[in-house]
């Protein structure tokens, strides 16, 4: 926790992670679809379902997956502002069953047809966690640059993935490993120091055995 | 690494002959490797958006609840009336705790210090203080980096969350921090700045987090006006030579075992206290039907 974070953030209230929280992971999840948003499924669960209309937690998430920030005064008025853009947007609820009390599903469309499904959770304060990403478990906060590949659980790829990271001197900050099951999908989750080129991402989704390659850059858009 | 005492910001002072603030500005210097102007620039940028978001408050503002709202208003009306019996400087004090937290109640910006919850209650000592006593700028900046340092020791050692801590975590925290920026304004010496903040604190132990609706508005919002008029009283005793015989860290600690005490029911769960209440819970099923 930084000074900062004491006499700070400066955010749009009433709730740090009911509200800038939110405007977090909406955030995060609109950056992850990596084209503009067309259309976004918002589904709460626990507490911000039960209390996230009084403290604007549908506003901020739209607010986020607009691309605004925790402090961007337009917060209140998001659900005109995707109006405007021609945004489809729909609110429901979840049962993420041991999820998070402040969890959200969101489940989005891009306009050229990309589809991500992203559960976040607002851990308090405003930091937040993306606990998965298309069903599979990512972990990440968000406060680094971080590659999410999705890839058959076979012997090589965390080699080929960590061989380019290196190559490119991206140093690894922390990196978390998951899989379905033995032979079948896996996930690593690689937050980074450094930001991670285009072209290598790109070159990534090239290889045999890689399903889909997702990335959080800190980078504004 | 964040100071785990408020002694040691104290000693590291005396030894550097430095103020108080200024080694709190040093260590956010070297956690974030960022140069002197740097930090101040942040700072002042702080409080200058804690101005902006007393300037932009609205009477007409509601929260989407309907529970909070134009009460900051009513305040200012019977002030400017000629009213006082708080005195001049408190009643101020007391209008714009208000504002501030009902504008966060509104969805309106606001800076968290430290917590949204507890928005008002730093602003409103320190805006009046300026506006009343015509001080310049820089000086309310270190004010706040005194406040912020003692902060940074409460969330190191303590907790500045509800849900951790109970209220006493966000405004005890928030009244502790601004009676040591005050008794600071006031030319009061470090000795005096961490027992202002010891004597506030002291006040505030055992406060409850059990809001109504899960809602950062009742309590929230007028239990800011009782932090900021803490935080002033606290300041004046130690400014007059009172001491806490507990001492400042001891405090502190204490609210930390307090807080661990709490039963979860009163830490932002709403579960007991003012939220199970006959009236609480009718406005609950009312905004549930709403939802």
């Amino acid at each position: 926790m930084n000074l900062f974070d004491i006499v700070g953030p400066v955010m749009v209230g009433p709730s740090s992670s009911h509200t800038a929280g939110a405007v977090k992971i909406g955030y995060v999840a609109r950056k992850l679809l990596a084209e503009p948003l067309k259309k976004a499924e918002i589904l709460l669960h626990g507490s911000f379902l039960l209390t996230g209309k009084g403290h604007g937690t549908h506003l901020a998430l739209t607010a986020g997956l607009l691309g605004m920030k925790p402090d961007d005064v337009r917060i209140p008025d998001s659900l005109s502002v995707a109006r405007e853009q021609g945004i489809e947007l729909s609110f429901g609820e979840a049962d993420l069953r041991e999820a998070h009390p402040n969890s959200v599903l969101l489940i989005l469309t891009g306009v050229n047809g990309r589809e991500l499904r992203v559960v976040g959770e607002s851990i308090g304060g405003s930091r937040i966690n993306i606990a998965s990403i298309d069903d599979l478990s990512a972990n990440f906060s968000g406060e680094y640059p971080t590659l999410i590949v999705h890839n058959q659980d076979q012997p090589g790829h965390i080699a080929e993935v960590t061989s380019m990271l290196a190559h490119k001197s991206v140093n690894i900050a922390e990196m978390r490993l998951y899989r379905a099951s033995r032979g079948g999908n896996a996930v690593m989750v690689i937050e980074c120091d450094q930001e991670v080129p285009k072209e290598s991402i790109a070159w990534l989704r090239h290889l045999e055995g890689i399903h889909k390659v997702t990335y959080y850059s800190l980078e504004e858009e | 690494m964040a100071f785990l005492t408020l002694q040691e910001i104290a000693a590291r002072a005396e030894q550097e002959h430095l103020p108080f603030w200024k080694i709190v500005m040093q260590s956010d210097q070297r956690e974030r490797n960022v140069s002197e102007a740097d930090s101040f620039d942040t700072m002042r940028e702080m409080y200058r958006a804690m101005k902006q978001a007393d300037a932009g408050y609205s009477a007409e503002l509601r929260s989407a609840s309907g529970m909070a709202g134009g009460d900051g208003a009513k305040l200012e009306q019977y002030r400017r009336e000629g009213n006082h019996l708080a005195g001049e400087y408190l009643s101020e004090v007391m209008e714009k705790a208000v504002k501030m937290a009902e504008s966060n109640a509104c969805m309106k910006r606001i800076v968290a210090a430290p917590t949204a919850g507890s928005c008002g209650v730093i602003p409103a000592v320190l805006l009046t203080y300026e506006s009343q006593k015509q001080v310049d700028e820089d000086r309310m900046t270190e004010a706040l980096f005194t406040a912020a340092g003692i902060g940074e020791v409460l969330a190191a050692s303590a907790s500045i969350s509800g849900a951790e801590g109970g209220c006493q975590a966000e405004i005890g925290s928030a009244s502790a921090m601004a009676a040591g920026a005050v008794t600071y304004l006031e030319g009061g010496t470090d000795e005096e700045i961490l027992h202002a903040a010891a004597l506030a604190l002291k006040n505030m132990l055992g406060l409850t987090c059990d809001p109504v609706a899960g809602l950062v508005e009742v309590p929230c919002v007028k239990r800011n006006v009782s932090g900021a008029v803490n935080a002033v009283v606290s300041a004046q005793m130690a400014l007059a030579g009172v001491r806490s015989v507990i001492p400042p860290d001891e405090v502190i600690d204490s609210m930390r075992r307090i807080g661990r005490l709490l039963p979860g029911c009163l830490r932002e769960t709403s579960q007991d206290g003012l939220a199970v209440t006959p009236t609480a819970q009718k406005i609950a099923r009312q905004l549930a039907q709403q939802a």
